[in-house]
């Protein structure tokens, strides 16, 4: 029988911690204990909160894909290829994630806006204007979200076995065959755990999205939009959709279960 | 562990500076469309009053309501309309009876040049034109609302913003093509002009003032000040009709 004892812990860093659970968990407590359950049958039949949910699910979800098919490749090539520069561009792929939204929101008006350096070329060429519209929201979720998954993305593949990959091209494996058979099924579980936080991300972005794509329900009054307009308008309504936003991020954490974010913290008594 | 003591030091002596000691603060709320009229009547205030830190809170009426009504600490409320005031007159935050301090007209407001052409109100309607509103539940949107319905003119706007002068940045970075503003919201801007609103189409924005329950002292004086000749003539000055 092995007996394992915690560590001695310095005076007063138990206290701290307890602050620290007390200060995260109070704020969840409240819009537990607030939120007007009675209400929550009004809130589903109400055809604007539906428009926003549908709304937030499908953009969400298409920047999923758009930082997927964009961020995998880029975290594939930060990982393998070395290439003068490489820094420079994971610092650029990173950035967003710090970035605070709103000024993200204000970049990408500068660069999409009807005046932007992109966006004003692009409306003259196409008619297409990027502000103001759905695919607007998607971008600005993609914008802000992608990093995360280039990120774990890249730390995946930067920790896999590389011997598993040569061993596929000496069977004979060409280039993208070892990559959709071997590299991607083997990063599967930090794959997984980037595309659920950038989807948690985009699902929950409001600055660069109400900055760039503006507020019409239905087309780009995402969820977390919408909280914020009803506080001003009802805001036990507000604290309703809070209350499923705050659901759905529970989901993802409990979806990453036994995947990076509990690698990082172990729930084993310490040795 | 010195340097993060340091760091820490720092920080604290830096977020205490944001208040400067030992001046009683007067926490004001008042309407986006007020920028301009209040920053004025704070310094003017404030040179009254050296004593009083004037802080002016600016939002959509609306969004400062409800603040007031969370529990917000204001001691002055300025809305742009009677219907969020009554909001918090209704839920016992009031002092006294409000009072109307000034008024406001609705103005068309297009980028500077005015590119696409806009004439009036019935252009509003064209499907080639970006309009920006401000949303229904903002007093500049219900009042956009009741002068497009007196027109007859429908609008499908590309944004519902939640204070006018969202709107008017909007319009001044090119970002949209119309929108419909404050005539007060027109003064000192370059990038904007307004086109405008016929008299009998348009409305008039009634600004109530009043102070608040738990105000101190120079709640009062500051509305005396707003309410006073010297108070008219700043908001003259910043685009507004007195009464």
């Amino acid at each position: 029988m092995s007996a394992s004892t915690s560590s001695p812990t310095p005076r007063g860093i138990g206290l701290l911690a307890l602050v620290a659970v007390v200060l995260l968990a109070l704020p969840l407590l409240g819009l537990a204990l607030r939120a007007p359950w009675s209400r929550l049958p009004d809130l589903v039949g109400d055809p604007q909160v539906a428009a926003a949910v549908r709304l937030s699910v499908g953009t969400s979800l298409a920047a999923l894909l758009l930082a997927a098919v964009l961020g995998i490749p880029l975290a594939w090539v930060l990982a393998r290829r070395s290439f003068p520069g490489r820094r420079l561009v994971r610092a650029v792929a990173v950035l967003p994630m710090v970035l605070p939204p709103v000024v993200g929101g204000v970049a990408l008006l500068l660069a999409f806006g009807r005046r932007g350096i992109v966006g004003g070329a692009l409306a003259d060429a196409t008619g297409v204007s990027l502000p103001f519209s759905t695919v607007g929201v998607v971008l600005a979720q993609a914008f802000v979200a992608m990093p995360f998954l280039v990120v774990t993305t890249e730390a995946g593949l930067r920790s896999m076995d590389r011997r598993l990959e040569d061993v596929a091209a000496t069977l004979g494996a060409g280039r993208w065959a070892v990559l959709t058979r071997v590299t991607l099924p083997v990063i599967a579980p930090s794959l997984a755990a980037g595309l659920a936080l950038t989807w948690a991300r985009a699902l929950g972005e409001f600055g660069a999205t109400i900055t760039f794509a503006g507020n019409l329900p239905g087309r780009t009054r995402t969820m977390p939009l919408s909280v914020y307009v009803l506080l001003e308008t009802d805001p036990e309504a507000a604290y309703l959709l809070s209350l499923v936003l705050l659901a759905v991020s529970i989901a993802v954490l409990l979806g990453l279960r036994g995947s990076l974010l509990e690698r990082t913290g172990s729930d084993e008594a310490p040795r | 562990m010195r340097t993060m003591t340091a760091l820490f030091a720092l920080a604290i002596s830096v977020a205490g500076c944001t208040s400067t000691d030992g001046d009683d603060e007067l926490l004001v709320f008042a309407a986006a469309s007020l920028t301009e009229a209040f920053g004025a009547l704070e310094t003017a205030f404030e040179a009254d009053h050296p004593d009083v830190d004037v802080v002016i809170h600016l939002a959509g009426s609306q969004r400062l309501a409800a603040q007031i009504l969370e529990g917000a600490p204001a001691e002055v409320f300025a809305s742009a309309d009677e219907v969020q005031m009554a909001r918090v007159v209704a839920a016992g935050e009031a002092r006294a009876a409000p009072r109307v301090f000034a008024h406001n007209r609705l103005v068309v407001v297009v980028p500077a040049g005015n590119p696409r052409g806009v004439a009036g109100l019935a252009d509003l309607a064209r499907e080639d034109l970006s309009v920006v509103l401000a949303a229904g539940h903002v007093p500049a949107g219900a009042y956009t609302r009741e002068v497009l319905d007196r027109a007859g003119v429908e609008v499908e706007p590309v944004s519902l913003e939640l204070d006018v002068r969202s709107v008017v940045s909007r319009i001044a970075l090119g970002e949209a093509d119309a929108g419909v503003v404050y005539t007060s919201d027109l003064v000192g801007e370059d990038e904007v002009v307004g086109i405008e609103v016929p008299d009998e189409l348009n409305v008039t924005a009634d600004y109530p003032i009043v102070v608040l329950d738990d105000a101190g002292t120079a709640a009062d004086r500051f509305v005396e000040l707003v309410l006073s000749d010297r108070g008219r003539g700043i908001l003259e000055d910043a685009g507004l009709r007195v009464p």
